[in-house]
């Protein structure tokens, strides 16, 4: 009785010990869960869902939070997929967080008087210029989060919609006539 | 003659060919003016190289290759060029895009031309030359040819591609019938740059006569080209496929033909390298196909920019046209207007009308006969495809293989419900590429925000080190300070605790050192008058100087003082 007493205290302490070891040799590290859903995020650091950025939402996101829905540039089809990943219902925009279209900044550089305060606002670094300088928008790194617009002191920064050309152009979804019979 | 094989499916549309076959290739007049669009092959568009205003001679440079996948633009006649701009295009999506328009002096004079003997020049040389006489793949594709020369791996057989499947297509047909010889010469020259024994020339068995002006061009010549008829079955011209029938080799899903050692271009493209290399021509004009609702359809050589209302008005085109294709029927585009221009891609214009062309029932639903799977070249499951693009299931879509989808029709053509299902392959196709690339500026986006975000973190370390250091030495320097007043204690006036002090009290020291060595210049050689005036003026600073120090004293402003 005493022995088999024994045994199990052993075992015990065995197994917790390789465990307590497991623990310490495989931990994981950071957040597996909002690593995923980062990479569902759209990545336009704007700052539209309240949280200083794309990561700080998936933080806030995996540890159950903030909703799902407060992502307007990643669409209601951002919505579905972290609704798919997180297995939660869909959930729609709320008045207030209507998805845009995709726009980029554009700087009026007659206007620009080189403050660098819109240097300092974008969280892509994709404004290049210096103090007393103009500034210009790297087009194809901005994001469209917009954040660069209320800083400028002589509000020379405007969003201009992407518009279609030949390169960016895409099939349409088929659509079928309808022909009045009578 | 060596084995065919064959390839799972495909289907056999009436081919309407004969239409256009009965006259020979006509050479289009010259038009009023031209307008030649910088984008024409795949890849980046070509960067304008003339300015508006400017006169061009026939094969100038006026459009230049940007990065690795990209071909020249020449202009296709002498003349002045009148206007760079946005304008219509053959594209489906009736977007505008920059084009060049030509206003032809009707010389026709060719600029410099610079032809090669080919025998002596390495493939790369012969890439080079191709690039800059913008050479791309005739047959629809308009891949720039220099791109297929330069392959890492061995390739050991050539085939070249004269199926020309489509229906009403006759271009490659005519060209064959006619200019065998030039084709032959232009295959020679590929077979030289890729370095290759085996060619093989596949022909469909639907253009006898092609085959015999082919064969005929090639006892003359003595190459040991081998013409291969291949039985007519829509889409064996793709590229894929016609190398499955004549070699037995399937190139896999993501592969290009070079993979398996095999490397394919169109007897036009052929014909192209054979002028640009043997001539110094740049690609100024391709061979193009005007039929359907016509009254005499035909071939034209026409120059690239040649809008399509003159090419078709040269057809007579019958009074129920109401729509142009350009391509063939079964993976071609509709024009946007029929007054674009001509492209390097065009091989083919057919005017369309409801009598030729019926329009499609209404699509049914979807009842899986899997009737468009046994009539898929590519062994896919369109059905399946067609239910994940349809509800935007793209992530299933891939992995049924929709890229490998030639686009070819065959399955809409077969289906018994009229589901339009390429364009459905189409729609779907567009937006995975768009969300690819939406995913690559997010994954870029997040690498320079996490940069970023680094940077700041190290700027204010570096911020707090600095600070720390200033801090470090202040009160090193105060350290030392106390150190040396320690050891001379003979001097009590001098304020040990304050290192600032000490500084600030040598520094008065100095500059009273320095005032005391500078004499004034200019009051050596001065008047008796003079010096008494300097004197009265110094007293009179002097007593100033003393009132300020008592009312200094008085800690009042000496200004208050006086006014009391």
């Amino acid at each position: 009785m005493i022995t088999a007493l024994w045994i199990m205290i052993a075992l015990a302490a065995l197994l917790g010990m390789i465990l307590g070891y497991a623990s310490i040799r495989f931990r994981v590290e950071g957040n597996p869960l909002a690593e995923k859903i980062d990479a569902v995020l759209p990545q336009t650091q704007c700052g539209q869902c309240g949280y200083p950025g794309c990561k700080p939402y998936a933080d806030a996101i995996a540890k159950g939070e903030a909703d799902i829905n407060l992502c307007p540039p990643g669409g209601e089809e951002g919505i579905h997929k972290l609704a798919e990943l997180l297995g939660v219902e869909f959930k729609p925009f709320g008045e207030d967080a209507q998805p845009k279209p995709k726009a980029v900044a554009f700087i009026d550089e007659q206007t620009c008087i080189g403050c660098t305060l819109c240097i300092q606002a974008c969280p892509v670094d994709a404004i290049a210029g210096a103090a007393k300088q103009m500034h210009t928008i790297i087009a194809a790194e901005c994001t469209g989060c917009e954040l660069c617009v209320p800083p400028c002191p002589v509000d020379c920064i405007s969003m201009l919609p992407i518009e279609e050309k030949l390169t960016n152009w895409k099939w349409r979804y088929p659509v079928y006539e309808l022909r009045q019979t009578s | 003659m060596s084995k065919l094989h064959s390839f799972h499916g495909g289907i056999h549309p009436p081919t309407h060919k004969k239409e256009s076959t009965q006259s020979p290739i006509m050479t289009a007049p010259l038009p009023a003016q031209l307008i030649i669009p910088f984008r024409q092959h795949a890849g980046e568009a070509a960067k304008p190289v003339v300015q508006v205003g400017e006169r061009v001679l026939k094969g100038q440079l006026i459009g230049e290759p940007v990065g690795a996948i990209s071909s020249s633009i020449h202009a296709p006649t002498s003349g002045t060029i009148t206007a760079i701009e946005l304008q219509q295009v053959a594209h489906p999506s009736a977007l505008p895009d920059l084009c060049a328009t030509l206003v032809p002096d009707g010389l026709d004079e060719w600029g410099v031309r610079q032809p090669l003997s080919y025998r002596q020049l390495s493939s790369v040389e012969l890439q080079k030359h191709l690039r800059r006489c913008g050479i791309v793949g005739m047959g629809g594709a308009v891949f720039p040819s220099d791109m297929k020369l330069s392959h890492p791996v061995v390739v050991n057989t050539l085939i070249i591609n004269g199926a020309e499947c489509e229906p009403y297509i006759t271009c490659d047909d005519m060209l064959m019938r006619e200019r065998a010889e030039g084709i032959v010469r232009g295959i020679e020259i590929l077979r030289h740059a890729l370095g290759t024994d085996a060619v093989l020339i596949g022909i469909e068995d639907n253009k006898p006569q092609a085959i015999a002006a082919m064969q005929r061009a090639i006892d003359e010549s003595s190459h040991p080209f081998k013409v291969v008829v291949v039985p007519t079955l829509y889409p064996g011209g793709s590229a894929k496929h016609l190398i499955k029938v004549l070699t037995g080799v399937e190139v896999p899903s993501g592969k290009l033909p070079t993979d398996v050692g095999v490397q394919c271009f169109n007897v036009a493209t052929a014909y192209t390298v054979h002028r640009a290399v043997e001539h110094g021509e740049a690609l100024v004009s391709r061979v193009v196909t005007v039929t359907g609702n016509v009254e005499h359809a035909r071939n034209y050589e026409a120059l690239i920019g040649t809008p399509f209302s003159d090419l078709v008005a040269l057809s007579l085109p019958k009074a129920d046209t109401d729509r142009y294709i350009m391509g063939g029927p079964m993976m071609g585009v509709e024009l946007p207007a029929v007054n674009v221009p001509l492209v390097k891609a065009s091989n083919c214009v057919i005017a369309a009308s409801d009598a030729l062309f019926p329009p499609q029932p209404p699509a049914m639903p979807c009842i899986r006969c899997t009737r468009c799977a046994q009539a898929c070249p590519a062994e896919l499951q369109p059905q399946d495809l067609y239910w994940f693009a349809q509800s935007d299931n793209f992530g299933k879509a891939l992995e049924y293989d929709l890229f490998d989808c030639i686009e070819c029709g065959a399955c809409a053509y077969v289906c018994p419900s009229s589901i339009p299902l390429v364009q459905y392959y189409r729609y779907a196709k567009s937006e995975i590429r768009a969300r690819d690339l939406e995913k690559r500026a997010a994954d870029l986006a997040r690498e320079r925000h996490d940069f970023r975000q680094f940077r700041i973190e190290r700027e204010k370390q570096e911020k707090a080190e600095r600070l720390a250091q200033k801090e470090r030495a202040a009160a090193e320097a105060k350290a030392a300070a106390a150190a040396v007043a320690a050891a001379t204690p003979a001097d009590p006036d001098a304020d040990t605790d304050d290192t600032q002090q000490i500084r600030i009290d040598a520094a008065l020291a100095r500059a009273k050192e320095q005032a005391a060595a500078a004499t004034p210049k200019n009051t050596e050689t001065l008047t008796p008058e003079q010096r008494a005036e300097i004197e009265a003026i110094e007293a009179r600073r002097a007593k100033i100087h003393d009132l300020a120090a008592d009312a200094g004293a008085d800690d009042e402003p000496p200004k208050n003082s006086q006014g009391n």
